[in-house]
């Protein structure tokens, strides 16, 4: 593939050898490391670090080796990095908490073939669950002081978020089996709307969601083990504590997510869904129950947005119907196509390369350009100070959605880490007609 | 329950569903047209309709700054304005379709609708771009024209102002034309074939690329005069308008039959009856619990049911299910 490219197969060739690309993988992810705790501000040093995840991603070595490492890297570099710049910290439990969300989004998507145009419903109804009894927010609905519930109840709410998520994605199911293709996301979508239409409006008869001032404070889950902090004799301050705790929280969902979708598709119901994606008919024929299936797609996919819907609510402390736009079910969308529809690997890929372009590239460009434009630099002889004020990239992101989601369709549909088979099905059997 | 309000205010509401069903009817074209011959929801309609909304804005703005719009007809400048928009959303659409959708033709169904969705983003935040560099604004608003704005007394409770008759006459003249074009031209024949058949239109010498762009260039013509009146009736726009307007055409669209021209004209009508309907309606019934906000829910329900219980609409046309 590569042969007219003599770096891009030096490169290859020294991936593939597990003793230089285990040795070059811990250097790496030792240097960029250090860079971070020197440079803590400069947003190249940190996403250095982040591609050098990647390389230990795809150098060949033995899987323990491969298993300790990532597990240091997550487990240790990464919350000591979080602990140096606190931002780092906030974007790493960003991009877990859309992995997981692109991890079920690609179970509807790229595995069982469903565009669903309204994931973030789901997202929201955990959000919802949680925040609505974990805040004062249920004394409006039935009366008396006995809610916020206790911090506790939370890991409970956990459990709960991923049930009621289910129950609408069967919700939503029921009614759309019958549809195919685009009537489906049409459809799917207009369900998205729904349900933030619903967040934003039913404050009135009866105050369920506040409406569109949101609600606010949520309880965050308990620092259970504090006394084992005190007895190590670490500050169990809460502004440090959280953000790690969360981290390592999200980290524990994403894998779980990552396990569950590694078991789901080498099981009898993953090859069901890739079978009706391929061909429903002849799924059908071959006995493949078709409702069944498709909703337990859908509740599959909404039970893993459930669950971080809780998490999110209790992270953000603060939720209001303006999380839960079209624009994230797309973004979340761009995510798995990006990496590869129906790859698991490529959903967590796609996931962090989406955020950190949103929350670091896009973000940084903004503030250079306003530097730019406050130090009134000029170029051509035309000043940056005249430039209009709205120009911001970080206003701009639904342009690097649209953007991707067009380059990916035009020129590579399977995305960036794409599963084998799907590659090759793409590739050579279904191939685009000449033109 | 105040019955004599409830009669009182119906010939108003009536005609305001009237005005708001002519515009989804417009856009609704776009979807049918291009579904119609290439089976694929051109999700970035809506955008060619807020296109269309904001070159009409941007021409009216010149003229008045060049204070054109005291003495020339208003009429005579609402035209102008209509055919630029028109112009400049067909032509839009059609790049659309020569870039993002002609790539992938053939390829499964998703990916197609996929990019349209990217094309639909790509296009709301690059018309914000423009308009934030050219104008420093992109919440623009119509300038007024004191002509169409005068409103006429049918009776005590009714009026009507100018700008909605242009409204509905511009609309009805469109429909009509189109109309006559599918049906009673050679483009039109050829465009019927295209859509009945490809590879047999390719055989009996029809440019099957041609007739598709041209589709494109009339459905996106129309999103775009769609845009013009939609800004002259609700006056305020931003790049971010299209996209309720977009969603509730397409409803439309598979209400009257998808792929189905008139099926499109009479599923924007019920559809814009419906729902000035339900927002008149909806909080006097239920004593204010639930207000107009729940429009758009009650869109996208009748939506669901027509899918549900009538999936090839009211005037169903039989839609090829492609294995």
């Amino acid at each position: 593939m590569d042969e007219r490219q003599p770096q891009a197969r030096m490169i290859k060739a020294l991936l593939a050898r597990p003793l230089p690309a285990a040795i070059l993988a811990i250097a790496l992810l030792g240097i960029t490391a250090y860079a971070v705790s020197h440079f803590p501000r400069s947003i190249v040093a940190f996403m250095l670090f982040q591609a050098s995840i990647l390389f230990l991603y795809f150098a060949a070595m033995p899987s323990w080796l491969k298993g300790l490492l990532t597990a240091g890297t997550l487990g240790v570099l990464m919350p000591v990095v979080g602990s140096i710049n606190g931002y780092y910290l906030e974007i790493a439990i960003q991009v877990g908490i859309f992995v997981a969300l692109a991890l079920g989004l690609n179970i509807v998507v790229g595995l069982a073939g469903l565009l669903d145009l309204g994931y973030v419903a789901f997202f929201a109804v955990g959000a919802y669950t949680w925040a609505i009894f974990g805040s004062p927010q249920a004394n409006q609905i039935f009366g008396g002081d006995a809610f916020p519930l206790p911090p506790a109840w939370f890991f409970l709410f956990l459990l709960l978020g991923v049930g009621v998520a289910a129950g609408a994605g069967i919700l939503l199911g029921l009614p759309v089996l019958r549809l195919h293709g685009d009537y489906l996301a049409i459809v799917t979508l207009g369900f998205g709307e729904v349900i933030r239409v619903l967040a934003n409006n039913l404050d009135k008869p009866i105050n369920f969601t506040n409406g569109p001032k949101g609600i606010t404070p949520i309880s965050r889950p308990p620092i259970f083990f504090e006394p084992v902090l005190r007895a190590v004799g670490v500050d169990p301050n809460p502004n440090v504590v959280y953000p790690l705790y969360l981290y390592f929280l999200v980290l524990l969902i994403v894998g779980v997510t990552i396990l569950v979708n590694r078991r789901v598709e080498d099981s009898h119901v993953g090859r069901a869904w890739e079978a009706i994606r391929e061909d429903q008919t002849a799924a059908q024929a071959m006995g493949v129950p078709l409702v069944r299936m498709k909703l337990m797609a859908f509740a599959c996919g909404a039970s893993f947005a459930g669950a971080v819907g809780v998490l999110f609510s209790a992270k953000q402390v603060f939720i209001n119907p303006e999380s839960f736009t079209f624009m994230e079910s797309i973004g979340v969308l761009a995510m798995v196509i990006l990496g590869g529809m129906g790859s698991i690997p490529g959903a967590i890929l796609g996931a962090t390369v989406v955020t950190v372009l949103n929350l670091q590239v896009l973000k940084g460009l903004s503030l250079w350009l306003n530097e730019l434009r406050n130090a009134g630099v000029t170029i051509f002889g035309w000043s940056l100070a005249n430039l209009p004020t709205q120009l911001e990239p970080a206003k701009y992101e639904r342009m690097v959605f649209g953007l991707i989601l067009v380059l990916m369709m035009v020129f590579r549909p399977q995305g960036i880490l794409p599963v084998q088979r799907r590659h090759r099905e793409l590739h050579d059997g279904a191939a685009l007609p000449e033109r | 329950m105040d019955f004599e309000l409830l009669i009182g205010i119906f010939p108003q509401v009536f005609l305001d569903g009237l005005i708001l069903g002519f515009m989804y009817a417009l856009i609704a074209l776009g979807y049918t047209m291009v579904y119609g011959v290439l089976e694929f929801i051109n999700f970035a309609h809506s955008e060619i309709f807020v296109v269309g909304a904001f070159v009409g804005v941007e021409i009216l703005l010149t003229f008045q700054a060049a204070g054109l719009l005291a003495l020339v007809s208003p009429f005579l400048v609402l035209l102008v304005v209509l055919l630029l928009g028109m112009l400049a959303s067909g032509l839009l659409a059609v790049t659309v379709e020569r870039v993002a959708y002609r790539p992938l033709r053939g390829a499964p169904r998703l990916i197609p609708l996929i990019s349209a969705i990217g094309v639909s983003f790509f296009l709301q935040d690059a018309v914000r771009l423009v308009e934030s560099v050219w104008r420093n604004a992109f919440n623009l608003v119509y300038p007024t024209m004191d002509t169409l704005n005068i409103r006429f007394s049918l009776t005590e409770t009714i009026d009507v102002s100018v700008k909605s008759l242009v409204v509905i006459v511009a609309s009805l003249l469109m429909l009509w034309g189109l109309h006559a074009l599918v049906n009673r031209t050679k483009i039109g024949t050829a465009m019927r074939a295209v859509a009945e058949d490809q590879a047999a239109a390719s055989l009996m010498g029809i440019s099957v690329n041609r007739i598709i762009s041209l589709t494109f260039l009339i459905g996106g013509a129309m999103g775009g005069a769609a845009g013009v009146l939609f800004g002259v009736q609700y006056s305020l726009i931003n790049p971010y308008t299209g996209f309720i307007p977009g969603l509730k055409a397409f409803t439309a669209a598979v209400l009257g039959g998808i792929g189905n021209i008139p099926g499109a004209m009479v599923g924007g009508l019920v559809l814009g009856l419906l729902e000035a309907f339900a927002a008149s309606y909806l909080s006097l019934l239920t004593g204010g619990a639930f207000g107009a906000e729940y429009k758009d829910i009650f869109a996208f329900s009748v939506l669901i049911l027509i899918l549900i219980f009538r999936p090839k609409g009211l005037l169903g046309e039989v839609v090829r299910e492609r294995a």
